[in-house]
């Protein structure tokens, strides 16, 4: 992009957003830095659960659309652990633990045998995502779930200027944004299964002509991309609750998310989800039934001028 | 993987262009060679149903079939012909269907325009396929693989724009009491003139089908499904043929969308959630992508299921089921119920075919 490019695009997107801004502060300030927070709290759950997605997409082009169900089943999974044990800790634990081993039995029970063949694979997480969802509806039945938050994150954080009061779970949910997306730059930039992973993203035939096995760093991948759904999905539970449907709203987060940001950068992914948890809790406190639309817009606008999102690569 | 490619482009070329006939005679004699006896015992069968069975079973069973079928036969010409597997074609179908009754007749009066039908229907087919040129515009801008997530990302949206704005499409409670009009005194929602309605549309579009991708451009389609790249070297707009398929495939898919809705005399968001979307999927490819009559033939089996599931097994847990059916079908026969009755007639007939390219990614 040229310079005058990057202007014309900073003034077309900046300025409405500026205008925006400015009316909405002078109007009613506490609303706006109230929805700032909340897009940025939303933005960091559809991180976590996107980064999966896109870790997965990134090395073996694999749309998992199983994604929105394995974050299910790891919010169920938390529920009960959190519900016998009490253990908030040790829920998180359980829900990123059962929805990684899921997904390892799909890679290599199910996705392993059809390598390359990107549509079939994609249609058998389609499958999946009905069996998945059914099985959670019959084992968990079709009522809300709604986790407690661990008790020193209860209530709210009392006394900030112009928020007042703030909900102290919600702003945690922003810190494990970050640590997780600060773990996962450090996973793939300074460790030897980082460095396989992204070289993997870069030239899968290569990787394997060096001696690595292919197949182990695929299942380590997905493991760790279904894991983190899992645990999106433990995080989600306290904020959203658990009921069927679910799984759609946060496989679109994901889908959105990627596409905005670009598929197979965890960047991109931090980037797309804060796009799309600004646009939405802004549509939805500014102009409640026609929320969905501003998603639709910025779709559409990138779709139109960066077709494989704002920091995809050529595959 | 260059000479592979090349062999999947004359295959399927070479199987399926209908030599366009010259004169009218030529024409006549195309036909005529063209009509076989199956054919024509397939017509007389479906032309005499109504006096065999029962008006649940062809209300119920048949007319739906004959819908979803149409809406899943979009879905086979993009995704069988063009190599585009859309989600949003039950999208496509569910704007179509609020068309008409936001233009037409509805419960909702303080929303309905109430258009004559001769307006409305029309003017919901253009939406629809403006719609669908829109998608088609956005998804093929990209390739492969990221189409399906483009498209089940606008029809999930959509889903959800349905679901929260109550000043257009009436929110969670839809759209009520959508009828087909009375047209030359005939009740169109009784099951037997329904019946013939949608056997009318499904003929019309199945024929649609068999013409286009014999003609220029359904093969020129073929070829970009195929290697793009190719084509484009060739002087084909890619791109082009790409968007007016959606185009075409967002008619056929408006039609039948309109016809859901008079089956169902409603249309609500969840005629257009994320279960519908995948059933289309699950129709097209259950029934096979290769030939049209897949899409009719999976929309029996699944229709089928659906109503007799309650027999068999807990009306609850019909989502396992299909879903079960699918993944088996996707593992065990990527060509649907077609490629399993092709396999079987090479085993159990003489050898039909030298070369039989079955594999397609």
């Amino acid at each position: 992009m040229n310079r005058r490019a990057a202007l014309a695009t900073a003034l077309l997107v900046g300025g409405p957003i500026t205008v925006f801004s400015v009316w909405a502060l002078a109007d009613n300030p506490r609303l706006y830095l109230v929805t700032l927070m909340n897009s940025l709290t939303l933005a960091s759950l559809y991180f976590i659960v996107a980064s999966g997605f896109t870790l997965v997409f990134g090395l073996m082009r694999n749309v998992n659309l199983a994604h929105g169900s394995l974050y299910l089943l790891g919010g169920y999974v938390g529920f009960f652990v959190a519900e016998r044990t009490g253990w908030w800790v040790l829920a998180m634990a359980a829900g990123f633990m059962a929805a990684a081993l899921a997904g390892l039995l799909i890679q290599v029970l199910l996705l392993r045998h059809m390598q390359g063949q990107e549509l079939r694979q994609t249609m058998v997480t389609i499958g999946l995502s009905i069996v998945i969802g059914d099985l959670l509806i019959w084992i968990f039945t079709g009522q809300v779930h709604q986790m407690e938050a661990p008790e020193w994150l209860q209530g709210p954080i009392r006394g900030i200027p112009l928020i007042k009061a703030y909900s102290a779970y919600r702003l945690s949910l922003l810190g494990f944004g970050i640590a997780i997306g600060v773990g996962l730059w450090l996973l793939l930039n300074r460790t030897r299964v980082g460095a396989m992973i992204r070289a993997g993203v870069d030239d899968r035939g290569m990787l394997a002509a060096a001696g690595v096995n292919v197949n182990l760093v695929f299942a380590v991948t997905f493991m760790l991309g279904a894991g983190l759904a899992g645990l999106g999905g433990v995080i989600g539970a306290v904020e959203l609750s658990m009921v069927p449907g679910e799984d759609t709203r946060l496989l679109l987060a994901s889908l959105i998310v990627v596409i905005v940001g670009g598929m197979g950068s965890v960047v991109g992914a931090a980037i797309g989800a804060a796009i799309l948890g600004l646009a939405e809790t802004y549509g939805l406190a500014y102009a409640p039934t026609y929320s969905v639309v501003f998603v639709f817009v910025v779709l559409i606008g990138v779709l139109a001028f960066r077709p494989r999102g704002i920091m995809g690569r050529p595959a | 993987m260059k000479s592979g490619a090349a062999a999947a482009v004359a295959t399927p070329v070479a199987v399926s262009i209908a030599h366009p006939a010259r004169s009218a005679s030529n024409r006549f004699e195309a036909m005529r060679s063209a009509v076989s006896l199956r054919h024509v015992v397939v017509l007389a069968g479906v032309l005499l149903l109504p006096l065999a069975a029962t008006p649940f079973m062809l209300f119920q069973v048949v007319a739906q079939s004959l819908v979803l079928g149409l809406i899943a036969l979009s879905l086979t010409f993009l995704g069988g012909y063009g190599g585009m597997v859309s989600l949003a074609q039950m999208t496509v179908a569910g704007i179509a269907g609020y068309a008409v009754a936001v233009l037409g007749f509805s419960s909702a009066t303080e929303i309905s325009l109430r258009w004559p039908w001769w307006a409305a229907i029309p003017v919901a087919l253009v939406i629809c396929s403006l719609a669908a040129t829109l998608v088609g515009w956005l998804s093929v801008r990209t390739e492969g693989i990221y189409t399906i997530m483009i498209t089940l990302a606008i029809g999930v949206a959509f889903y959800y724009l349905v679901l929260q704005n109550y000043s257009v499409f009436n929110g969670f409670q839809g759209m009520r009491e959508v009828y087909p009009p009375k047209v030359f005194g005939v009740a169109w929602r009784d099951p037997v003139p329904f019946y013939y309605l949608s056997l009318g549309c499904a003929l019309a579009g199945y024929f649609l089908v068999r013409w286009v991708v014999g003609a220029p451009f359904g093969i020129a389609l073929q070829g970009i499904r195929d290697n793009p790249r190719r084509m484009n070297a060739l002087g084909f707009h890619v791109v082009a043929h790409r968007v007016a398929a959606y185009a075409l495939a967002g008619f056929i898919a408006g039609v039948g969308g309109v016809l859901f809705v008079w089956y169902n005399g409603l249309i609500t968001p969840g005629s257009v959630g994320t279960s519908w979307l995948i059933n289309i999927l699950v129709i097209a490819v259950l029934g096979g992508m290769k030939h049209p009559i897949g899409a009719f033939l999976g929309a029996l089996v699944f229709v089928l299921l659906q109503t007799f599931a309650i027999d068999l097994f807990d009306r609850e847990r019909f989502n396992l089921v299909i879903g079960g059916v699918f993944l088996a079908i996707v593992l065990f026969s990527p060509d649907g119920l077609l490629g399993l009755w092709e396999k079987l007639r090479l085993r159990l007939g003489p050898a039909q075919r030298l070369s039989h390219n079955s594999r397609r990614s």
